[in-house]
């Protein structure tokens, strides 16, 4: 079995954000990056399914500037065979990523495609869905638990009511939760030896896509501040600010 | 435990400007050596805070062609200001009259983490391996005593110590030569200081506490190139410190304030201190319609020549402010580290090439103009025992007429740990309550730092004795580790009405103050784990 895996370049979990002051987007000068955190968790659940001999080949694959080339090399130093970037400027929406990983899939002839849940940094929430629909695969999301079968996965998922397990016949798609695993830390030597595993660069004209942003971004603005809370004397003052000034019961 | 082995020409802890042109340096001189670099930070620059007001004149020698290399040095230094603040009026000091030392009109305003990276790109196209995200936590040793290289720290341990799912165990590093360049109190480096003997017959080091926001501001009063520097209040003329503003490029001003770490009143919170300096009405009118969107702080070294111990032992060399070059008057030390770095690399060359010792470094040393540079800056900061006045004073006297050249070296007499007087010897200090607007508190402000370190790891701030804190130092100095911590790590609460230390090691920025400051040197700062503490940007 092979799997395919794809991560994302973010700004790091802990970096406070920062909004352009025209308004055009968020500073990334400067800005630490990381691989999205929930991708770590896709990278990590595809190689403690190849420890188990339940997989041959991992292939990381990740779309972005040529900087995005260091979340590949992340994936090899902790386990993933081989990598490819897919070289794209600027946005990249979900559908042209979607697009761009059915290309790769149809080349590389994946069992499976792992990835994030979604990219915290637009929240889309949207690549694995819509890259089933391009294939056509089944498709298992917020999978904070995966067994692998021959033909078949049993897949746990996070949904807003509890847990749900689904059984998805293979080749599928899954998009992993934080609660899936602890992803590992890459070592030292492993990341020597990631230097030297074979990464494939191509375009995503050489695929045959068009990455040009269907959406007009028209600003990005800071979330409103917090107004300082205050503190009520009794439950009967409570209820009366939530049902009179706050309207919300 | 046996650990994996990697064996290297050199090995350097710390990617910072001594740690760089260390490696930079010694891939001129001979580019077939195989050197490594371990960075704590998770990112080269990251854990990097500094003024930063920069002298080109190692960088011209080691790089003679950086302006054609798209380096982060840009905003040339256009005018500069020096002003003695009263609580309220503030006297502006000629710029004639400053000491050479203290002009700047050659110098450049830059983000020391920029030019970090900026030399970490340099080095990596050079062959140098970089990985950032290694603590060094230990070192090495021969059997015949000399160092053979460190170890980095093991990963995924929980808070008592026992191995996660994750634990991935640290490696050794092994070198002909292992250059120390963690900075300012480098945990490794106080072990060889100590171990080696190196402070021997040197006064104790002396150390500063350095603030640094920075600040967007209204463009009409931003002033791109400006250099400020402030003396005088909210200090009392016993405790040594200053500001600085700097206007950068893209309308940011970097806004700092340093205080000695020789301060007496334990009741003073140098963080409190830099808050109320802002309120001046020389500096709040600048700030004002304009946002903080960096905060952070750091130690550095203020002892100078008397201080600075031996650099070299065997197996290995100490360079930059791990060891102490920092120019105290001129308030600089990327230049000064990055030259030692410098020597440091033509002595390994000697050392690997020719097998000379690597005690050749202090002649190499002497030779060079960092020690003329620092000779002729050693009497400054001593001279500010006798406070703010009579300091500036001597230093007229001493810097303009006797150009550092008076026939006597002044001493230092006290670590900053002994500085301390008893609590109720001293007054208690009112701060004002911070506006969210020119002045914060530290839960804001470390929020800002980006700081983080993975939950259930082992506490990275030791404490010799746990009892001591509560039992001793709360009686005697009202426990000023409250105070002193730039980020509220330490904080004592009251639990079913008893007081209790309380360490939130998570929030911790790395500075060392504590590891400096503590009367009794009970808290020792160790590693974290890799890529913890704090996500500067362009500090």
């Amino acid at each position: 079995m092979k799997i395919l895996v794809a991560v994302k370049r973010v700004i790091d979990y802990n970096v406070q954000i920062r909004v352009k002051e025209d308004n055009s987007g968020v500073v990334t000068d400067n800005v630490k990056m990381s691989t999205n955190p929930p991708d770590d968790n896709a990278i990590e659940e595809a190689v403690k399914i190849k420890e188990a001999g339940k997989a041959k080949e991992i292939v990381a694959i990740t779309i972005g500037d040529d900087k995005a080339q260091e979340t590949v090399r992340k994936a090899l130093a902790v386990g993933a065979d081989r990598g490819i970037h897919v070289k794209a400027d600027g946005i990249v929406e979900p559908l042209a990523v979607s697009k761009i990983l059915k290309a790769v899939v149809e080349k590389e002839k994946p069992d499976l495609v792992f990835m994030g849940k979604q990219a915290i940094d637009d929240d889309c929430n949207q690549t694995g869905q819509m890259l089933a629909a391009l294939l056509d695969w089944p498709q298992a999301t917020f999978a904070s638990k995966i067994e692998v079968s021959e033909k078949s996965l049993t897949v746990t998922r996070e949904v807003d009511e509890g847990l749900e397990t689904i059984e998805v016949n293979i080749p599928a798609i899954v998009t992993c939760d934080l609660r899936l695993n602890e992803p590992r830390y890459a070592s030292l030597p492993n990341i020597m030896k990631a230097k030297k595993k074979p990464l494939d660069l191509m375009t995503a004209s050489d695929l045959g896509i068009d990455t040009k942003p269907r959406i007009e971004q028209i600003k990005v603005e800071e979330p409103p501040k917090r107004k300082a809370g205050i503190k009520v004397s009794n439950v009967a003052e409570l209820v009366n600010k939530l049902k009179n000034e706050a309207k919300v019961i | 435990m046996s650990r994996e082995v990697m064996e290297y020409d050199v090995v350097i802890v710390g990617a910072g400007p001594s740690g760089l042109a260390t490696a930079i340096k010694l891939k001129q001189l001979k580019s077939d050596l195989n050197i490594c670099i371990l960075e704590k930070a998770s990112e080269i620059g990251a854990h990097i805070l500094s003024g930063n007001v920069f002298e080109t004149r190692a960088l011209d020698e080691l790089l003679p062609n950086w302006k054609d290399l798209n380096s982060p040095i840009k905003t040339k230094v256009t005018k500069e200001k020096f002003l003695f603040l009263g609580k309220t009026k503030s006297l502006s000091w000629p710029t004639w009259l400053l000491p050479k030392v203290q002009q700047n009109h050659k110098n450049y305003i830059i983000s020391l983490a920029n030019l970090c990276r900026w030399l970490g790109e340099q080095a990596e196209s050079l062959g140098v391996e970089i990985f950032p995200g290694f603590p060094a936590s230990e070192i090495i040793y021969n059997e015949d005593g000399s160092v053979k290289g460190i170890a980095t720290q093991d990963m995924g341990l929980d808070k008592d110590g026992n191995k996660k799912d994750s634990f991935e165990s640290g490696i050794e590093l092994h070198a002909k030569v292992t250059v120390f360049a963690e900075g300012c109190r480098g945990h490794l480096g106080k072990e060889l200081i100590k171990k080696f003997e190196l402070d021997k017959g040197k006064d104790p080091q002396q150390y500063g506490i350095g603030f640094k926001e920075i600040w967007e501001i209204e463009e009409k009063k931003h002033d791109e190139g400006l250099v400020m520097h402030t003396a005088g209040w909210p200090l009392d003329n016993k405790t040594y410190g200053g500001s600085f503003v700097y206007h950068a490029e893209n309308k940011q001003i970097f806004l700092g304030y340093v205080i000695g770490l020789d301060y007496q009143n334990p009741h003073l919170s140098p963080f409190d201190e830099f808050q109320r300096f802002k309120t001046h009405p020389s500096i709040k009118k600048i700030l004002e319609g304009g946002k903080r969107i960096s905060y952070g702080a750091r130690a550095l070294i203020e002892g100078g020549l008397q201080s600075l111990p031996k650099m070299y032992m065997p197996g290995a060399l100490l360079v930059g402010c791990d060891a102490g070059t920092l120019n105290m008057p001129k308030i600089k030390g990327s230049h000064t580290a990055m030259k030692s770095g410098m020597i440091a690399a033509e002595t390994i060359f000697s050392h690997i090439t020719e097998k000379k010792s690597l005690s050749i470094y202090d002649d190499k040393f002497k030779r060079s103009w960092l020690y003329k540079e620092l000779r002729a800056a050693r009497n400054v900061k001593p001279s500010f025992k006798w406070g703010l006045i009579l300091g500036i004073i001597f230093t007229g006297i001493d810097q303009i007429i006797f150009r550092g050249k008076l026939p006597f070296t002044l001493k230092h007499h006290h670590a900053d740990h002994e500085t301390l007087k008893p609590a109720n010897e001293m007054p208690k200090i009112e701060y004002p309550k911070p506006d969210n607007i020119i002045t914060f508190d530290k839960t804001s402000s470390v929020y800002l730092t980006g700081t983080n370190h993975t939950e259930n790891q082992p506490v990275h701030l030791k404490l010799k004795n746990p009892n001591l804190p509560i039992d001793f130092t709360l009686n005697k100095y009202d426990e000023p580790a409250q105070r002193y911590c730039p980020v509220g790590v330490y904080e004592v609460q009251i639990e079913n009405s008893l007081p209790k230390f309380v360490i939130n090691s998570q929030n911790c920025i790395h500075c060392k103050t504590c590891d400096i400051k503590e009367p009794s040197q009970n808290i020792t700062w160790v590693t974290p784990e890799g890529g913890g503490g704090p996500k500067y940007g362009n500090m």
